[in-house]
Order: structure tokens, then C-alpha cells, then sequence
């Protein structure tokens, strides 16, 4: 066998697939082998690194050299540079948007430097599709304690002391959840896996099962053996295929190892696994939603008790925890549920994965422990707001969250902080806003996905949210009314009381938290007609400012007449002949004229 | 896989195929400046590469480096082992490669007559 001297890992996430890592790769394999380098250099394909923003990401080892947006026309200089000469190709690596220094190594980067990576450990350093690269970095040894050194009640034992908290959305202590299941009566048990993630701007879970499968399997097989489930299904939805073949891939090369399957590790514990593909509807994601769908039913919550701990699947005790949850079992047998408990804050355990979306430089992946602050997520890991705008706002937790404005930025992050700033962790998805972003229309958006997305079961939900709806569209098109914003928030309140399941719950919470803390930019639609950020289209409109000298070049420009005033003294627009075509702003010499 | 064993077992067989990910262990330095490459770098890179897989190494790392300004004496071939000066060998040849592989990177004896330099760290 040929020594390897070198390792190029490749990703092929889905944010790399997409901005074309696939040709890349190629084209990296074709030069290895024309250049007679392919046998001593091994080409490997990973999960996610995180740092989507930047893909395609290649990673040069053993020097550990981090090359960011690599295209296939790239592919022939890093090869002969690089790979054959040993010099590092500058122009391809990262720039700090602040310093402008070009970062050669991997773990210098500002994105990674404040993170914690335990999770996210294997993500973007294995290839997910080879069980033996997960087995040589530690994979399968927490079943094996867990199996042969521990009783199913020990494992359940530790997974109270390490204060995990179920990572879905709700917060649920997880080693209370798996006791209840374990001491529900019944001789048939499940696990279920809800890898249905579905809130706009989140992608942790399908990053997790795109770049580490294993961990998920390892961590639910465990759950079987602690529960007494023999059983268990992943439920994952259908628009992640990439997650899917991985998985796939997974639980066959896992029970073709024994890993999976009958008398595992001869303990006598069997457990087999299957995928229910979902069909992409956002309330399957609810626990009682879940099982039915698994059931062949349609995706429809039920009213809760009994929990699924006493009758879950097909009328059994089934444990259902989300794929993040899972993923943080394996570190927490083999390490001890004592060094997790030491990361976090008080109530709040070890780290959370966060997707970081919007008007932010680094979108992408952060894994960092519980307690740290939103300022450090957004501007030291993420690099902040682009094109110099300023910071407005940051939604968390979906459609069922709430946004934390400025004010907040210093808010340690942990579950009950966030609720009590009215928002909540749900599944870790940041979603940035700048100044441009209008606050009322970010309610429309998230109430726009919970109204499509409910099922219609329970005439709260389903009437409650058209509604609501219905006034923040006419508000964001200057037909509000003054008793509107007494309206939403007692619709909310009735809303969120008397709905069936956590959807509809929590439906009202984007128009709570937006009128916690922006009341002031409905009440600028409602009153004045006007939309401070400039963003709803029908009250877009441009203001002209004290800055204005009176020069005349806006009144020479404007195409409709729409603009007068004396020369050397301050314009005015008239708005209802504005046809809001924004060529005053642009030709205005003195910024004068402003959007709003 | 039967037992708890057998996984650790095929652990240590696998760990080695990623090791490379992660620092520590030997590191075999050529020169690959456009002097070295032009004295037979490249072949001198191959000899290591087959020598180690002959021998069946773990947990060295072979790397390049630039032009060190010493190109007369290129091919130059570095040999560092943990905790120890780093080792300069002047004017290696393919068939010098398996006397620093086997005196050296394995035994820890140094070459004397190939030394040019000794770098203490």
C-alpha cells in the first residue's frame, strides 16, 4: 500500500455541492492523476464545515490549510503550487473582512477561534459516507460502554446529571423524557428521531446528518438500549436527500458491522432503525403530527395526554428527541455526564448549534456553549453586518420565536433568558436584520409560513392566524387602523391559550416580540402612513431631509413633476403624485433625500 | 463485530488512515524550491513515500517546504522527531533514503555524514 502523505478534503455539503464543489472535486482528481500525485494524495469528501458563506471549502492536511470559494479553474495551480511544491496559494485563502489578513490555517479563523465544536466535531473532518473514519475518531465506543459497563437505568442516570435539554425547540430535560418512556408499562418500545426540521433560516440538523450520520444512529441506538426499545425511525423530511442517502448509507454499513442489528456487541440488545421519509409539511415537526405521519396517517397533531412517553407509536411508549439531542449522547457516555455538565450556564448544559442567515458576512454554522452573547454570535463569529448597514434586529427560533432588538445583544443565550425576553431558543435558527428591514413585514413573512403551514385541525390556528394576517397586510399597505395593534395582541393572547399544538401556540409570538420591541414602526404605518425602513412597498416613499441646500437638480429629475420648492431653500415631495422611482435619491448631491 | 474489543481493534487500525488530520508524530521535510526540484526533489519525495509504506511507518508526516537559501546543497531533506533538533541532511539522493529511514526516523540515530544542519527548537 502506497503511503499518503498528504489528505484534500473536499466539502460536500449541501451549501458546497451547491456553489459547485461536485466539478471541483473532479477536476482536483483529474490533475492528481495527470500529474501522477493520485496514489500518494488522498481526495476526501466531508460533511459540513459551517462556514458555508465561503464554499466551496477545501482543506489542505497535514499543513491544515484553509482555502475558501475554490473553482475547478483554480484546481490546477493548487495542485502544482500546493500539492506538488508545498507553497500555500494566497489568493485562495480567507480574508478577515476587517483586517484584510489572509488567514492560512483553519483554526485561526475568527469564525472558528470563538466557537466549540462537539457536535459539530467530525462535521467537515470525515467522510460520513465511511463508517471506519467515524469508528477512528472514537465512533461506537459510547454504545460499547454503554452496553457492556452500564444498565439501561445508569444510562439513564447520566443523561439526568448531564442536564441535556432536548435541543427541538421546547427546552424538555432529556433524561426525564427517556425515564418516563423506560418506566411506561409495555414490552414494545421506540425511538423516534425527528429530523424534520423546517423552520425558515435553520439547517443544523441537516448538516449534522449530512456530515456525521453516525452520531445520530449511535446516539438513538443508545437511547433503545436505556428506554428498552429494539426499534427506532428516523423521520426525516423528503427535500433532504443528501441527509437521506448518507443515512442510508449509514445504518447499512452499521448493521453490516454489527453495530446495528441482533445481540449487539454480545450483550444481548438488539436494535434496527428505519427512515420515514416526510412530505415536507411544517407541522409534522409537532411530536403527535410525527407519529402519524409514521403511521400512515395524516401529518395532524393530537391533544396531549397522554405524551407519547405512554402512547406514542402505533399506541406504544415511543422517545422522540431531535436529531441535535441525539447528537450529543455519544460525547456524554464516553466522557461523563459531569464534563458536560460543566459546559453552559446553570440550567442550561453544554453548547448549542446555531444557523446564521440574513444580513450577516459569515452565514453559516456555529457551535458554541450555552451563555455566550447574541454580540459575540453575530459579530465576532459572524463577522457582522454587510455593506456597513447597522444591526436592527435578530429573529431566533422560527416562526414560533421572537426577535431580540439591539438592547439585547448582550443577553446571555440560554433557554430561559430567551423566553424571557420573548423569544426562545426553538431550533437554533438565527435569522439577521438590518436598518432595512421593515419589523411589521417580518411578522407578515413568519405569520404568511405559520398560516400556510397550519394544519387546520383546530379553528384557532387556523382562523386565528388568517386573520391576524389579514391585518398585518392591510397595516403594511397603509390601511391599518388605529385600534389594530389592540386587536393583534388580544388575538395572540386567544391564540396562543387555546390552540391544539405548539404551532399554533406559538404562531403569535413573531407580532408579540416585534410589538415588545419595534411598537413604535406600527404605529409609523398605522398613523403616519409611512414606513420607517423603507421596506413595504406600498408605503415606500422618499423624504426629503434638512440636509437638502435647495439646489433644483431633484425637481429637474423627477420624471412626474412630483417635487417643488424655491431654489437655496429645503424641497418637498408631494406624495401623491410620487411614483417612488428613487431617481431624486440617486441624483441628489447632498444625500438629502432618504427612503421612509 | 462481536465485542467491544473488535471496535477498539479496528479503531487502531483506522486511526492511522486519519492521523494526518491531526498534529504530532515525525515530520520528514523535503525541499521542494525550484533548486530542489531541479536536483531531483521529486524523485527523492518518492523514495521517502515507497520506503515508509515499505516499512509500514505510522505517524509520520512527510511535508515540503520552500528554498532555505541553501540550494547547492539540495536535494534538502529535514527529519524532525518530537522534542528533538530538527535535522538538516544535505545532497539526499534516492538511494540515501532508506539509510536516513531506517537509522534515523526509526532508530533515532542520526546520519552524521549527511548532516548540513541541526536546528534546536
Amino acid at each position: 500500500m502506497q503511503h499518503v502523505r498528504a489528505h484534500v478534503l473536499i466539502c460536500a455539503g449541501t451549501g458546497c455541492t451547491a456553489s459547485g464543489a461536485a466539478k471541483v472535486e473532479a477536476a482536483l482528481r483529474e490533475e492528481l492523476a495527470k500529474k501522477g500525485l493520485d496514489k500518494e494524495i488522498m481526495v476526501v469528501e466531508t460533511g459540513c464545515h459551517g462556514f458555508c458563506e465561503m464554499g466551496p471549502l477545501v482543506i489542505v492536511y497535514p499543513e491544515g490549510t484553509f482555502y475558501v470559494r475554490v473553482q475547478p479553474e483554480d484546481v490546477p495551480e493548487l495542485v502544482e503550487s500546493h500539492l506538488y511544491k508545498g507553497r500555500i496559494v494566497q489568493r485562495l485563502l480567507y480574508k478577515e473582512p476587517v483586517t484584510h489578513e489572509s488567514i492560512p490555517n483553519y483554526n485561526e479563523l475568527s469564525f472558528y477561534k470563538k466557537q466549540m465544536r462537539m457536535v459539530l466535531a467530525n462535521c467537515g473532518h470525515i467522510n460520513p459516507e465511511i463508517i471506519e473514519e467515524y469508528i477512528a475518531v472514537g465512533g461506537y465506543e459510547a454504545l460499547g460502554k454503554a452496553l457492556t459497563t452500564m444498565t439501561p437505568e445508569q444510562v439513564v442516570d447520566e443523561m439526568k446529571k448531564s442536564g441535556l435539554r432536548g435541543r427541538g425547540g421546547g427546552g424538555f430535560p432529556t433524561g426525564m423524557k427517556w425515564d418516563f418512556t423506560r418506566k411506561a408499562a409495555g414490552d414494545k418500545k421506540y425511538v423516534v428521531c425527528n429530523a424534520d426540521e423546517g423552520d425558515p433560516g435553520a439547517f443544523m440538523d441537516r448538516s449534522v446528518l449530512e456530515g456525521d450520520p453516525h452520531r445520530v444512529i449511535e446516539g438513538m441506538a443508545v437511547c433503545g438500549y436505556a428506554i428498552g426499545a429494539d426499534e427506532g425511525y428516523i423521520y426525516v423530511r423528503a427535500e433532504y436527500p443528501l441527509a437521506i442517502k448518507r443515512l442510508r448509507i449509514a445504518i447499512k454499513q452499521a448493521e453490516d458491522l454489527g453495530l446495528l442489528g441482533e445481540n449487539i456487541f454480545g450483550s444481548g440488545f438488539n436494535f434496527r432503525l428505519k427512515i420515514k421519509e416526510g412530505a415536507g409539511a411544517f407541522v409534522c415537526g409537532e411530536e403527535t403530527a410525527l407519529l402519524a405521519s409514521i403511521e400512515g396517517k395524516r401529518g395532524m397533531p393530537r391533544p396531549r395526554p397522554p405524551f407519547p412517553a405512554i402512547s406514542g407509536l402505533w399506541g406504544k411508549p415511543t422517545n422522540i428527541n431531535n436529531v441535535e439531542t441525539f447528537a450529543n449522547v455519544p460525547q456524554i457516555i464516553t466522557k461523563g455526564a459531569d464534563w458536560y455538565a460543566g459546559i453552559g450556564t446553570e440550567k442550561s448544559k453544554g453548547t448549542k448549534v446555531f444557523a446564521l442567515t440574513g444580513r450577516i458576512n459569515h452565514t453559516g454554522l456555529a457551535e458554541v456553549p450555552m451563555g455566550i452573547t447574541m454580540r459575540e454570535i453575530i459579530f465576532d463569529i459572524g463577522g457582522g453586518i454587510p455593506g456597513g448597514k447597522k444591526f436592527k434586529a435578530v429573529q431566533i427560533g422560527g416562526p414560533s420565536g421572537g426577535c431580540l432588538p439591539t438592547e439585547l445583544l448582550d443577553l446571555p443565550i440560554d433557554y430561559d433568558s430567551l423566553i424571557q425576553a420573548g423569544a426562545m431558543m426553538g431550533s437554533g435558527g438565527l435569522v439577521v436584520m438590518d436598518e432595512t428591514t421593515c419589523m411589521v413585514d417580518l411578522a407578515k413573512f413568519f405569520l404568511t409560513f405559520t398560516q400556510a403551514e397550519s394544519c387546520g385541525k383546530c379553528t384557532p390556528c387556523r382562523e386565528g392566524t388568517k386573520r391576524m394576517l389579514e391585518i398585518l397586510t392591510r397595516i403594511t399597505e397603509g390601511e391599518g387602523k388605529e385600534t389594530d395593534i389592540a386587536l393583534l395582541e388580544s388575538m395572540a393572547k386567544n391564540i396562543k391559550t387555546s390552540a391544539l399544538c405548539g404551532l399554533g401556540q406559538t404562531a403569535p409570538n413573531p407580532v408579540l416580540s416585534t410589538l415588545r420591541y419595534f411598537r413604535d414602526e406600527y404605529e409609523a404605518h398605522i398613523k403616519e402612513k409611512r414606513c420607517p425602513a423603507g421596506a413595504c412597498a406600498k408605503l415606500a416613499g422618499y423624504q426629503i431631509t434638512d440636509a437638502c441646500k435647495g439646489c433644483g437638480l431633484c425637481t429637474k429629475t423627477c420624471p412626474v413633476a412630483a417635487i417643488s420648492g424655491e431654489i437655496k431653500s429645503r424641497h418637498a415631495i408631494d406624495q401623491s403624485v410620487c411614483i417612488k422611482c428613487g431617481a431624486c435619491m440617486t441624483k441628489c448631491p447632498f444625500k438629502a433625500i432618504i427612503k421612509g | 463485530m462481536k465485542t467491544v474489543e473488535d471496535l477498539k481493534r479496528m479503531r487502531e487500525q483506522f486511526q492511522s488512515q486519519t492521523k494526518l488530520r491531526h498534529a504530532g508524530g515525525i515530520q520528514i521535510i523535503v525541499g521542494m524550491g525550484t533548486c530542489g526540484i531541479a536536483a531531483g526533489a521529486r524523485e527523492v519525495m518518492s523514495a521517502i513515500l515507497d520506503e515508509i509504506a515499505k516499512r509500514k511507518l505510522q505517524d509520520v508526516t512527510v511535508r515540503q517546504t520552500g528554498c532555505i537559501g541553501m540550494c547547492e546543497k539540495e536535494v534538502l531533506v529535514d527529519v524532525v522527531r518530537p522534542d528533538e533538533p530538527r535535522i538538516t541532511y544535505g545532497k539526499v539522493t534516492p538511494a540515501a533514503v532508506s539509510k536516513i529511514i531506517g537509522e534515523h526516523v526509526v532508530n533515532g540515530r542520526i546520519v552524521e555524514e549527511l548532516v548540513v544542519g541541526k536546528i534546536s527548537q
